[in-house]
Order: C-alpha cells, then sequence, then structure tokens
C-alpha cells in the first residue's frame, strides 16, 4: 500500500438535458454544452475553475462522427486544458466518471468536468450494431434478439414467474413521471398496457424495452478543497470500479457474468460494505430490457442467485419499498446509449445529496450507480454516500 | 492448408445533422452566396464559425458577412481525386483566409498545376450552380487577380433557414475473416463443423477465431463437431428485420453442437415456433449452394437433460 491515501472524490455539480427523441434544435456541441453548463451551475463554478475535461459516447458508428471530443473542445471550455475520451461501449457514462474521478482521487487535477452523452436521432444504433461482415451469417435478430435468450435463460435458472419483467417496467416508467428530465413520460401507464404489449423478442415485451433518446449528462467532480466550498451538500466516492471480459468465451455467465460479479465486489470492498442489502438504500442499475433488474440484483449481491425476482415482486424495489431501483425511471424511460451509464451515476450522487426532487428516497445516504456494456462485456460501478469515506 | 479469405466490405450511412443556430446559419447562407462568420470576444473572426469562444468558451452568436474572396495560407497538391471530392480533376487543398476573416477555411482550389498554385495568392469563391445548403454550395475556389470585393453586411436571418443536412459516410474495407475462420468456412463448403481446441483449457471454439479469449493462445487442433446438438437457449422473433427475408414468427436460438463449448447461432424451423424448448436436439438443414445451415430442424431424440447443456447457457 502507498503511504499517502487517495483524495476523496466529491460530485458538487451535475446537470443533464430533458432527454427526448431528437433534439432538432441543437447541434451535438449545442447538446453537451447545456449538460455542462448546467452541472457548471449548479457547483456555481465557471469553466476556469475546471482543470481537465472527461468525455465519454458509445461507439463512433452511432452518430458517425469519429473522435468528437476534438470538435467538442471549445464547447466545453477545454481548450488549454486536458481532455481525455473513453470508449466502454453501454458502459462508457460510468467508466468515463471513473477515470475523472481518479484523476481526483490521484491528486492530478482539483477539479474535473465530466461528461457523456448520445445523439442518436442522427444515426440508427441498430445499423452501427448489425454492419454487414463478409462471410459471417446474418445475426438472425437485433439488441433484444441479442439479449431475450439471456433472459430465458435467467427464467429457466431461476423459476421466475413471467409476470416479472412487466412489473419491472411498470415501476420504471411510472418512477420516470417524477424525474422531470426522463425520456419517457407516459401517464396513463397500467400494469395491462405492459403486459399487452407486442412481444417482439418472445419473452421480452416492446413496453419492456429502452427507447432511444438524445441526450447528455454532465457531472463536476472534486477535492476535498473544492467540496468545501461548494454550495449544495456534495455527494462522496466510497468506491469505484471497473472490470471488463470477453463478449462470448466457453464457460461465460450470460446470465450473472464473473466481471459484473467482480465489479461489485471491488466496490464494496472500497466502502467497507459486508452487505450490500443491508448496507446500501438505493441503485441505479443499467437495465435496458425489464428482466435485467432481477438478473443484476443477483450479479451485484442483493439478492442470491435465483432469488432476485422476489425482490421485485414483492415490490422491494419500488420506490417506496426499502431496496428502491431505478427510482429516475432509469435505462427503461431514458436511454441517449452513451450518456445512460453516467445518469446513472449522477442519479445515484443526487439521491445522497438530497437532491432527486419528487424521485427522491427519503434517507438515501449510501446509493450504487451501475453500468454495463457491449455483450455484458464491460461493467463500471460506484457507491456514493452523503459523508466523505473514512480515510 | 485454405487459402485465407477476402472480401470487400462497405460501411455507409447517411448521418443526419441537426445544426443549431450558427451552423444554420453558416449552411443557409452559402445557399444565398453569403459567406458568414462569427465574431469572438476579442474581435476576431472566425470562417467557418463555431458556437462557442475558442478562448474564453462563452458562446457567440454574433455573425459577420465576410467577402467571397481570399488570400491561400498554405496549400497541398491533390494528384488523384477520389470519389467524393470536390472536383474530379487535379486539384489543390487550400486553407483559404477570406477578406474580412482571421482564420481559414478548408476548401478545393482549381488550378491548372501545382505551379499555378502559391501560397498569398489570391482566390474567389467559385459558387455551385445548383445549391442546397451545404458546404459544396462552394464548388471550390478559383484564382483571381481582381479587386477585393467588400463584403456585405448580412446578419445571419434568413428565410427558410436549413436547420439538418445529410452526412452520408462511407467507409471502404479490404475485408479478412483470417486463418481460423476461412478454415471454418472451408469445411462449411462440405458440410462439415470444424472447430479448434484450446492447447491449455482444452475448450472447443466454433466458429473458431485462431486463439483462445480466456487463455490468451493461439488455437490449431481442428475438432470437428456436430452435425447434431442441443437448443440451450432461444427467443420468438416476432418482429421483421430489413435486411433478412424469414417470415415472423421465427425462433432465434443458441445451439451448442455436440463437442463444442460454445454455443453458436442457428433459426430453428420444422416444429411450430410455440413448441420450441431449450434442450430440443436438433440438426443442421442445408440448402444448395449456401455457406451456413439454412436453419436446424428437431432430429426426434429425447431432449437433453438441463445439466448437460446449463454451462453452455
Ligand atoms: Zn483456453
Amino acid at each position: 500500500m502507498s503511504a499517502m491515501s487517495k483524495e476523496p472524490v466529491a460530485v458538487v455539480g451535475i446537470g443533464q438535458t430533458k432527454h427526448v427523441a431528437a433534439r432538432r434544435d441543437v447541434s451535438i456541441a449545442g447538446l453537451v454544452r447545456e449538460a455542462a453548463r448546467r452541472a457548471l451551475d449548479d457547483a456555481e463554478l465557471t469553466w476556469a475553475d475546471i482543470d481537465a475535461v472527461v468525455i465519454g459516447k458509445a461507439p463512433d458508428f452511432f452518430e458517425g462522427v469519429m473522435m468528437p471530443e476534438l470538435y467538442l473542445a471549445d464547447a466545453l471550455g477545454a481548450v488549454g486544458k486536458p481532455m481525455l475520451r473513453v470508449h466502454t461501449a453501454g458502459s462508457v457514462g460510468g467508466s468515463t466518471a471513473l477515470v475523472a474521478a481518479g484523476l481526483v482521487a490521484a491528486r492530478v487535477h482539483g477539479t474535473v468536468l465530466t461528461l457523456a452523452f448520445e445523439k442518436q436521432s442522427e444515426s440508427n444504433a441498430m445499423w452501427g450494431l448489425s454492419l454487414p461482415i463478409p462471410f459471417q451469417q446474418p445475426l438472425l435478430a437485433g439488441a433484444g434478439g441479442f439479449f431475450a435468450p439471456h433472459v430465458r435463460a435467467y427464467m429457466r435458472r431461476s423459476g421466475a414467474p413471467d409476470t416479472v419483467g412487466s412489473l419491472v417496467a411498470y415501476k420504471d416508467r411510472r418512477n420516470a413521471l417524477k424525474n422531470p428530465y426522463a425520456h419517457l413520460h407516459e401517464h396513463d401507464i397500467t400494469l395491462e398496457k405492459v403486459q399487452a404489449s407486442p412481444m417482439l423478442w418472445d419473452p421480452i415485451r416492446y413496453s419492456e424495452t429502452c427507447p432511444s433518446s438524445d441526450g447528455a449528462c454532465a457531472m463536476v467532480l472534486t477535492d476535498r478543497a473544492g467540496a468545501a466550498r461548494s454550495p449544495r451538500p456534495p455527494a462522496w466516492m466510497l468506491g469505484g470500479a471497473m472490470r471488463s471480459e470477453p463478449t462470448l468465451f466457453a464457460g461465460k455467465d450470460c446470465v450473472s457474468p464473473q466481471a459484473g460479479k467482480d465489479c461489485a465486489a471491488d466496490v464494496y470492498r472500497q466502502a467497507g460494505i459486508a452487505d450490500p442489502r443491508r448496507e446500501i438504500d438505493a441503485v441505479e442499475m443499467y437495465v435496458p430490457f425489464s428482466w435485467y433488474e432481477p438478473m443484476w440484483l443477483e450479479n451485484l449481491g442483493f439478492a442470491d442467485e435465483g432469488e432476485g425476482w422476489k425482490l421485485t415482486e414483492s415490490g422491494v424495489t419500488e420506490l417506496d419499498g426499502d431496496l428502491p431501483v431505478n427510482m429516475s425511471g432509469g435505462v427503461l424511460s431514458t436511454n441517449p446509449i452513451g450518456a445512460s451509464g453516467m445518469i446513472r451515476f449522477a442519479e445515484a450522487a443526487l439521491q445522497v445529496r438530497g437532491q432527486a426532487g419528487e424521485h427522491q428516497v427519503d434517507g438515501a445516504r449510501r446509493v450504487l450507480g451501475h453500468a454495463y456494456g457491449g455483450g455484458s462485456q464491460f461493467f463500471s460501478m460506484w457507491l456514493v454516500g452523503d459523508e466523505p469515506p473514512a480515510t | 492448408m485454405p487459402e485465407v479469405l477476402k472480401a470487400p466490405l462497405v460501411v455507409e450511412f447517411p448521418f443526419t445533422r441537426s445544426l443549431g443556430p450558427v451552423q444554420s446559419a453558416f449552411l443557409t447562407g452559402l445557399r444565398e452566396r453569403v459567406v458568414l462568420g462569427v465574431r469572438t470576444g476579442d474581435g476576431r473572426v472566425l470562417v467557418p464559425p463555431v458556437e462557442y469562444d475558442p478562448v474564453t468558451a462563452e458562446e457567440i452568436r454574433d455573425l459577420v458577412e465576410v467577402a467571397p474572396t481570399g488570400t491561400v495560407t498554405t496549400w497541398a497538391w491533390n494528384h488523384a481525386p477520389r470519389r467524393g471530392q470536390p472536383l474530379d480533376t487535379p486539384f489543390a487543398w487550400a486553407l483559404v483566409r477570406l477578406d474580412g476573416a482571421d482564420t481559414a477555411l478548408l476548401h478545393a482550389l482549381d488550378a491548372p498545376g501545382p505551379d499555378a498554385v502559391r501560397t498569398g495568392m489570391r482566390v474567389r469563391v467559385r459558387w455551385a450552380a445548383e445549391r442546397t445548403g451545404a458546404i459544396t454550395d462552394i464548388a471550390c475556389f478559383e484564382p483571381y487577380d481582381g479587386d477585393p470585393t467588400p463584403p456585405g453586411d448580412h446578419t445571419g436571418q434568413f428565410e427558410e433557414p436549413v436547420t439538418g443536412i445529410i452526412a452520408p459516410a462511407r467507409l471502404d474495407y479490404t475485408y479478412s475473416p483470417g486463418r481460423a475462420q476461412s478454415d471454418y468456412i472451408a469445411a462449411l463448403s462440405g458440410r462439415r463443423t470444424v472447430g479448434e481446441r484450446c492447447p491449455s483449457c482444452r475448450k472447443v471454439y466454433v466458429p473458431p477465431r485462431g486463439a483462445c479469449p480466456t487463455c490468451g493462445v493461439a488455437t490449431s487442433e481442428q475438432v470437428e463437431v456436430g452435425p447434431r446438438g442441443t437448443v440451450t437457449t432461444f427467443c420468438i422473433v416476432n418482429i421483421k428485420a430489413k435486411n433478412l427475408d424469414i417470415d415472423v414468427p421465427y425462433v432465434y436460438a443458441h445451439i451448442a453442437l455436440d463437442g463444442a463449448d460454445l454455443a453458436l447461432h442457428g433459426r430453428i424451423a420444422g416444429i411450430p415456433y410455440d413448441e420450441v424448448r431449450m434442450g430440443l436436439r436438433v440438426e443442421p438443414v442445408w440448402t444448395e449452394g449456401a455457406r451456413y445451415p439454412d436453419h436446424y430442424r428437431p432430429t426426434g431424440e429425447p431432449d437433453a437433460d438441463y445439466d448437460t447443456y446449463k454451462e453452455l447457457l
């Protein structure tokens, strides 16, 4: 161990755009600027207070802008400062925040702006994911088709009743009604409507899939000195980790990937969490298809293997439950792919700052933010709290 | 050993771009034969314009018209224009600082040869005959010996502004699947499925990749697997994919061929879609001339025990 401990990392500014299907009124620069400006305003800081910028987005094919960080440097006030881009597929919003946090923790920089975005309306992610590679058998199903067999495997393994997926979708869409930034605001949502929506890739229904969104999310991360100047309560990073594994390999557990378990265990070890189910108050997890809520509850150690669906079914993960999950409405309600992971991290921070508004969980003191990407290949997570880490 | 395969791969997509206020004015201006720049906090005029001040990071919206005449600040000769470039005869790529601007714009300069181009030469815009609100509304620059044209005083307000453009992107690759996949494909032409065994963990990869992703070692020992296999899991596809000529609903399954340690993907037919189940035993059905089995159908054997394939999920 090093003689000098890490610098504690605080979140003092959070900004999001109102996520929608298409932001035709702004360029990509205008979109990221809006989120960054709101994060600075929240922290009551100016561009000059930022020492470095770390941005992330999903694969370039998703918007067809190669190396967008070059073009976005002036929109993000990065001229004359270090600017880095992070790229880990759908988990990128989480890993981007963790790279930024690492710069603060290592005392390389005092205050870092981190931001992730996607303007899905400018491309077609489905096209970006299914390029016609010569000699290869065409993929026989879309993104949902890729994940649906894993959901069926989970249902078989756990014995979960067919209705659990619809309960998650119904909950997340209702939670989104309390989040002004969420993309989908389905005011007339009912459980019956979710259950009556068409099966796209049986066992995944239309209403149990994520939308395609334009949006950006930004955070200002800073050190203890910066946190002391913060006009609003900071969120403190208590642990953060990333793990990777191959997309496909012999022995891969597609239902509960080892990399996800290892990543969560690392975060809990850093934060001194022995029993996540009891010691963590709420979770913002990356659930692009409803069934991933019970699957990740197990993968993240909140339930034993095969038991995650029972938490969902018994209402534990509802906004007023004992372990609320996706209070913001989650990825099921908002999915600017590159930003989706950072939104999870930022929403976790909003909760412990007591600033989540109508979707605030009373007394949330430790909240987990979770992201994954690729074919369950990349994982990134952080645990934030309302008190600085014990040093 | 079969030869390593190669084939062209073209990746192209018509991306859409929302322009935002500044690029919208700039491109609409070109449509109207007006070149607009933007004034920064310290009074410089940037052409092409940007939305945010590169020095102060402040939002900048003060649009100013510059002249269609200017000076070459540097250039490079393009001997062999490629598809989609502004001119189909050799030309210079030039940075042109328009009169009234403080920065230079990259475009094509039409000149008879590199000897006719020099830094400091005077040029002017040659407008395209048909203009739509795109950078190609400037067809190119051309040498110009006349007096500078004074810039107008347009402020960027236009009727029917362009708010979005289509930006087609195209990448031309030569794709090679490599040695291991080429062997696999060659064997498929004889309707045999041949994977490779990892010398370290002994797992059989189908299709083979030439290396084991967990051990990180090269694989070369060929192992024929199948032809029969077990459906490990599946979904029922109810929406038609754009590029596939398959009637819905159909079953998309993960199939572990006998002897393989990883499932591959295939369609299940020859059985009502709602009777497909995990553990179903299947075999490939080939059609004449196809590289891959058209689909897999039930063999009629009893279903495989869950325990025999649960590690392959
Ligand atoms: Zn191996």
